[in-house]
């Protein structure tokens, strides 16, 4: 079936409570904010009630694409927005695989999911076919085998996603994630919890339409579209996220002094550790496959096959598993593991229970060193010798965040900040705005990103990219600050287009508007998309503010002064005046 | 010469849908539902994909069993849809055993590939190209 490309403004609404659907015409939203982040944020602010609680009823869940999406390589991520369970506030995680096209090509901009539901579903979205269907048989599986399951059982093969959590998010951990296409994630700030509260196990979207391109606008679509692939394909994204993948950068990273080693005891791993957890060594030894989400040609996502022996007498098991920077930090890195098969080993266990790895990693990382000084026992953690590089340990200790044998696993189920409110340590408790960090200690820039962004990820702002840039320069900190806000600004309109961010350099402003113009959207200019992304910024840190989020109250960790970055030590009042120069702008500029 | 579309090596698709797109992008649409080519994983992501399109057959089944001979043999292999004779009895589709006749549901007409190239000119990892019959 053919739709127009204006046809983006379909907005499916599910309730899961009624068991009933709606679509509604949101073109108002779509022609102010594109799409994603944008058109996301505005449906959050209608459809979230102030100050409820994240695991209610009342909470939705909303996907968004954008112009866009499926029109253009690389245009390839939907945008989740929540209130998050996990900071109490602004909840937005994106994800790639198949399932931006999918929701495009089923026909909606957004999808909106309401209620909960009194017995477990999952929900199928054909086009225009909505359907619920009973979950209870799959409920407390891991996310892969849901994933096989409903692939045989639904239609759709090759054009669909299977949005999906494990068991973490039946069992409400926090930080539980959705994992769409076996190897992709809404990783950060927990959706994979809210579609637990909602019982919600699972939704497969398939395409079933396509989108016209006007006639008269067609030649111009082909040119531009051409310009846009062969920019990917030669850039230099296109080598570095092939070859190696995210991977590629870690050894070079702990060469630098910019990576959190064993909970930030230092900023560099030995030598022959880094080596080890490199991406050389990663795909010299382990790289089985490379694949790539629905229209980008780069392939970045790096799949490693781990054969090991499974039961005495030659009974061997392989596993395919998805290795990236931020999990190799989080397991790797963080929790000290001397072997690469280790980590993988990590990474297969958070995968199949489903949780954010950055914070499952980080979580462990503080639990560790708490358990080194005492603060918990093995009373708290139900027996297990927490030490670093003990694989056996996490592993079991990954099964008992989710299943919860002591108190001690339930508050560390509800993240890092929680857990040492509870038990003290928060001088090394590395959470930033409640949310567990990303792997860069490279300056002062990544630490007011993971502190003022609104999603408190380091995506929000690459502040780790604008350390490295700034070594050996001198700078201000208010240049700093205004630098990150212009960055996190941008952002949004690639956010809401919805472009990856890795080909943030192929979609430069310019190059922006003349895709949308190719496609018969003329009405923007570089000054427009600088506004609305201002706006669409505001608007996230607006619903912060709302809910209670506090500038001045921002816990900063002291571990993170006491190690020193490629910039040397760095000083908690230089942050604290970051905060408030940050704080100063965004209030004056609304 | 003639040219036909061929898997030239299956391990080197990363699933990007590229190929897809650019088949139905002839048509001045986005999506997948013009394309003579289609990606699916060889069950489970992790077995690699199956990439499904017309091998251009010396004796090609779909035109042996066409109702109407809406369906020419193409000099060097494969066939040449003629839509005018097509009444869409969809034989064609069910003696592809590749399931490399893909169905229009708005001419509800098969889809047949042209050996165009399109799909294969996107394809930039070469796990499909244009080789000599």
């Amino acid at each position: 079936m053919l739709m127009t490309v204006e046809e983006l403004n379909r907005v499916l609404y599910v309730d899961l409570t009624k068991k009933d659907i709606k679509v509604k015409d949101r073109t108002d939203l779509f022609d102010e904010y594109l799409g994603g982040s944008g058109v996301a944020i505005k449906l959050l602010e209608e459809e979230c009630p102030m100050g409820i609680d994240p695991l209610s009823a009342a909470n939705p869940m909303i996907f968004a694409v954008g112009p866009l999406t499926a029109l253009y390589p690389t245009a390839s991520k939907t945008v989740a927005m929540f209130k998050s369970p996990l900071t109490g506030n602004l909840g937005e995680s994106h994800c790639g695989g198949r399932s931006a096209m999918a929701i495009r090509l089923a026909g909606y901009g957004a999808i909106v999911i309401t209620g909960s539901s009194d017995i477990l579903l999952y929900l199928t979205i054909e086009g225009d076919k909505v359907k619920f269907h009973d979950a209870s048989s799959i409920g407390g599986m891991d996310a892969q085998t849901v994933g096989r399951i409903l692939r045989e059982a639904e239609t759709g093969s090759g054009v669909r996603t299977i949005i999906r959590t494990g068991r973490a998010g039946g069992k409400l951990v926090r930080y539980a994630c959705a994992v769409s296409e076996t190897y992709r994630h809404f990783g950060r700030l927990g959706l994979g919890a809210v579609m637990g509260s909602k019982n919600l196990k699972a939704i497969v979207i398939s395409a079933d339409k396509s989108v016209g391109i006007p006639k008269d606008k067609r030649k111009e679509y082909r040119t531009v579209y051409d310009e846009i692939h062969d920019v990917v394909v030669k850039s230099d994204a296109m080598a570095k996220y092939h070859d190696l993948g995210t991977a590629g950068k870690l050894y070079e990273m702990n060469k630098l002094g910019g990576m959190a080693h064993k909970n930030l005891e230092s900023a560099s791993a030995p030598e022959a550790i880094a080596l080890e957890l490199s991406g050389e060594n990663f795909a010299n030894k382990f790289l089985s496959r490379r694949i790539s989400c629905a229209h980008c040609p780069v392939g970045c996502v790096h799949l490693a096959s781990l054969r090991e022996l499974y039961e005495p007498g030659y009974y061997f098991k392989s596993t395919t598993i998805p290795y990236d920077n931020e999990p190799i930090y989080a397991v790797g890195f963080m929790l000290g593991m001397e072997h690469a098969e280790d980590c993988l080993r990590l990474i297969d266990a958070v995968d199949s229970v489903a949780m954010d790895i950055i914070s499952t990693g980080v979580a462990l990382a503080w639990a560790t060193e708490a358990y080194a000084k005492g603060l918990i026992t093995k009373a708290h953690t139900d027996g297990l010798d927490l030490h670093w590089g003990d694989v056996s340990s996490y592993l079991a200790a990954i099964e008992k965040i989710v299943e919860m044998p002591t108190e001690f696993y339930q508050n560390l189920a509800m993240g890092v900040e929680h857990a040492s409110s509870v038990y003290g340590g928060q001088d090394y408790a590395l959470a930033f705005g409640g949310n567990e960090m990303p792997a860069y200690h490279t300056g002062i820039a990544c630490y007011i990103n993971n502190l003022t962004g609104a999603r408190h990820s380091h995506l929000d702002s690459a502040g780790y990219t604008l350390d490295q840039k700034l070594i050996g320069k001198e700078f201000s900190i208010e240049e700093v600050v205004k630098s990150l806000i212009a960055e996190e600004e941008w952002r949004q309109i690639l956010s809401s287009l919805v472009v990856c961010f890795f080909a943030r350099g192929v979609y430069t402003s310019e190059r922006v508007l003349k895709a949308m113009a190719a496609i018969g959207l003329e009405n923007w200019s570089p000054e427009k998309l600088d506004v609305v992304g201002r706006e669409i910024h505001r608007a996230k840190m607006n619903f912060k503010f709302r809910e209670g989020f506090e500038l001045a109250k921002l816990r900063i960790p002291k571990r993170i002064f006491e190690v020193p970055t490629p910039h040397g030590l760095l000083k908690e009042e230089d942050l604290r005046t970051a905060i408030e120069i940050y704080g100063g702008i965004i209030s004056a500029q609304k | 010469m003639v040219k036909k579309l061929a898997v030239v090596d299956v391990n080197k698709c990363i699933g990007c849908m590229e190929c897809m797109f650019a088949c139905t992008r002839r048509e001045g649409r986005v999506g997948f539902d013009k394309s003579a080519i289609r990606v699916r994983s060889a069950g489970g992501i992790e077995r690699g994909f199956v990439v499904v399109v017309c091998r251009a057959c010396e004796y090609p089944p779909c035109a042996k069993v066409c109702p109407t001979d809406a369906l020419r043999l193409r000099k060097g292999g494969g066939v040449i849809l003629n839509k005018d004779k097509c009444i869409g009895c969809g034989f064609c589709a069910q003696a592809c055993i590749m399931g490399a006749i893909f169905w229009d549901d708005e001419l509800d007409k098969p889809i047949v590939c042209r050996y165009c190239g399109d799909c294969a000119d996107y394809c930039v990892h070469d796990a499909i190209g244009l080789v000599d019959v």
